[in-house]
């Protein structure tokens, strides 16, 4: 890592001296990352070989259970089912973010700027203040259908609220920005010589757009997906609140393993499925990138 | 007073699941407190006399449930410091108490069953009833509790019940009983809930199929799953933490509510037990047995005891005091209160007609899988 140390004593010290500053700069974050991601981690991937304890906690005696729970159809279908949601809710991102990246990036500076910030400004917001908004707009007695009642569309309120779809609007809702960033960042440095490039030799803009600037995004838009799929996979406030607690996602089965069912070591041993369905979608985002955006991508 | 709610009655929540405890129903319980009696033989002489200003006190208790100038009061009226650690969940006062090295915690406030467990496991002092005379303004109910009869370890802190909250302007017929929220007519889909969190879920229909809220009886939870299946076929929503709010908004018009929970100060809304029975749950004052300041910890629990005290948290925090003395003092004080508050009015026979929960050990299992397996279809 510290450069080329081989078979060259003497530029050791030089060498070193680098290492020592980028450990000053590396180190405050590093260490944070060590104490509060990696060891509990670590911690929680030790809990998934043990008993449950009789106030929650564990009892050191190793077991394979956990394991072996995991793929009880009961708590196999519940991960599965998150796992379409989260997809589901993913495509959508994409759909929409998509076109929405590509506008903001094609904008004036100054336009390009404003766009932005109203993209993030929603996270200046307590997260769950912004899911219970969409309470506030959908429920029976809501802003939504006493508009709709008062103008006289309709005489009774529907009830939006309370099922899937709520609950794909909210992880929506929630995740978007972080499709559209991405996906910005990627369009907006791609070559505007490449697009004319490919109008001078003839392509249609539809053209173009499917043979230059899709593939050259791929990068971007797989980073989107991971990025708004992980956190909907782990959610479990949305399917509360706007879900009215009918329906259970992996987040909801974890979070109830540590809190309701005292059960630390299944939870754990979800918690870790989870993490290793996560790492795999890395790689293969990390894999379709090169394979995909090239080189181009990963320099640009 | 809604955070100290939430925090409250989260973790209540939670014992459903866990403590290995062999005993089911109240039948067993007499022989929990009889057995939990026996590590008390052994047990140092107390000095009534103690000079207690050479004590101190650690407690744990959850947050804004005691008056926030308790320990300046304690320190005044009995002369000794008083520190106050806070937990989240009755899981968190474990993690800190149940060790078998001196936590370092002297009194500890735990629902009644983990009072009971930390009893079993031989952590907790046995009560002096002579350094306590303030006992004696407790109500006689308050030793009937299943978990501890008699006080050996533990004294009653709160106590209450769950029943049906509702809208009297937005249910056509008051509700009765636990069918009423389990098929409620067709004018009210949408806008019933119930709370999800395991023994509170279950709950419901056991009551009203008439089997005991502790039973681990593998043929009455298949009833008791496809009646809850049922309703939520229906289109029943669950809520463990909002349905006040939702009841006051009209968002909801019928819940399934604790009831210190329920916001009877609205005169819209109700607060009823339903005619087949419910539970009874009680938060509890517990000494640890590797205290070192057992004669202040007593002292404290006495002070506690006292109305002008006691008091403070049927008023503040709208929950039933098991303490008559001060139960009597909020109905001289601030008649209004109560009458604003139905379910504090609720006398303790009445309370008493409920059922303990009792940790069902091992089975508790049993009732976090009815939990998902509710929850899980679609």
């Amino acid at each position: 890592m510290a450069g080329p140390s081989t078979g060259r004593p003497s530029r050791r010290s030089r060498a070193l001296r680098p290492l020592a500053a980028r450990l000053v700069f590396l180190g405050p974050g590093l260490g944070f990352l060590i104490v509060f991601l990696l060891v509990p981690l670590a911690l929680m991937m030790s809990y998934t070989i043990f008993r449950r304890g009789r106030f929650g906690g564990v009892v050191y005696e190793a077991t394979a259970e956990n394991f072996g729970r995991l793929f009880d159809p009961l708590y196999f279908d519940i991960v599965l089912s998150s796992v379409r949601t989260a997809a589901v809710t993913t495509l959508i991102a994409l759909l929409v973010g998509y076109p929405t990246a590509y506008v903001i990036a094609r904008l004036p500076r100054r336009w390009k700027t404003i766009a932005l910030i109203a993209v993030v400004l929603p996270f200046w917001t307590n997260f769950l203040i912004r899911v219970y908004a969409w309470v506030i707009l959908l429920s029976g007695p809501g802003l939504v259908n006493e508009t709709l009642t008062g103008v006289g569309l309709i005489d009774k309120p529907i009830q939006f609220l309370y099922n899937e779809g709520t609950i794909v609007t909210g992880l929506l809702y929630s995740y978007l920005p972080l499709m559209i960033l991405p996906l910005y960042a990627a369009i907006e440095r791609l070559d505007p010589q490449l697009r004319e490039a490919s109008a001078n030799l003839g392509a249609r803009p539809a053209r173009t757009f499917a043979s230059v600037t899709l593939p050259l995004t791929v990068p971007g838009v797989l980073t989107g997906c991971v990025f708004v799929f992980v956190p909907c996979l782990g959610n479990f406030v949305i399917p509360e609140i706007l879900g009215g607690g009918r329906s259970i996602m992996a987040g909801n089965l974890i979070r109830d393993q540590f809190l309701k069912a005292r059960d630390w070591p299944f939870g754990s041993t979800l918690a870790l499925a989870v993490i290793a369905v996560l790492i795999v979608l890395l790689f293969l985002q990390a894999w379709a990138s090169r394979a995909y955006g090239g080189t181009e991508g990963r320099r640009a | 007073m809604s955070r100290t709610r939430y925090t409250r009655r989260l973790p209540a929540a939670a014992i459903a699941a866990g403590l290995v405890l062999a005993l089911a129903a109240c039948g067993g319980s007499d022989s929990t407190s009889a057995d939990g009696a026996a590590p008390s033989a052994a047990t140092d002489q107390l000095n009534p006399n103690a000079d207690l200003t050479k004590q101190s006190l650690d407690i744990t208790i959850w947050d804004g449930y005691s008056p926030k100038d308790l320990p300046q009061r304690v320190k005044s009226k009995l002369g000794f410091d008083v520190k106050i650690a806070i937990h989240d969940t009755n899981e968190a006062a474990m993690a800190r108490v149940a060790t078998n090295t001196d936590s370092g915690i002297d009194v500890a406030f735990v629902s009644g069953q983990y009072a009971q467990a930390l009893n079993e496991q031989g952590l907790l002092e046995p009560l002096h009833p002579e350094l306590i005379p303030n006992l004696a303004n407790l109500y006689p109910e308050a030793s009937q509790l299943s978990f501890d009869k008699g006080n050996k370890f533990s004294v009653p802190y709160t106590w209450g019940t769950t029943g049906i909250c509702y809208r009297t302007d937005l249910v056509k017929a008051p509700p009765t009983s636990w069918n009423d929220i389990l098929t409620p007519p067709d004018d009210l889909k949408g806008k019933v809930t119930m709370m999800t969190t395991e023994r509170w879920l279950a709950l419901p229909a056991l009551k009203a199929l008439n089997y005991s809220i502790n039973t681990t009886d593998d043929k009455q939870l298949a009833q008791v799953k496809e009646s809850l299946l049922k309703a939520k076929q229906w289109g029943m929503l669950y809520d463990d933490t909002t349905f006040g709010a939702k009841l006051e908004k009209g968002e909801a018009a019928m819940v399934e509510a604790w009831d210190g929970w329920c916001p009877t100060t609205n005169p819209k809304i109700k607060f009823m037990v339903p005619k087949e029975g419910s539970d009874l749950w009680s938060d509890t004052m517990v000494i640890m047995k590797t205290s070192k300041n057992k004669e202040a910890a007593h002292a404290f629990i006495n002070f506690i005891l006292d109305p002008a005290v006691h008091s403070w948290v049927a008023e503040n925090i709208l929950y039933k005091v098991p303490n008559k003395a001060a139960m009597d003092l909020v109905a001289q004080n601030d008649k209004e209160l109560l009458e604003k508050n139905a379910p504090l009015k609720m006398t303790p026979a009445e309370l008493l007609k409920g059922e303990s929960i009792i940790d069902l050990g091992e089975a508790s299992a049993k009732y976090t899988r009815l939990a998902t397996e509710i929850s899980a279809q679609q």
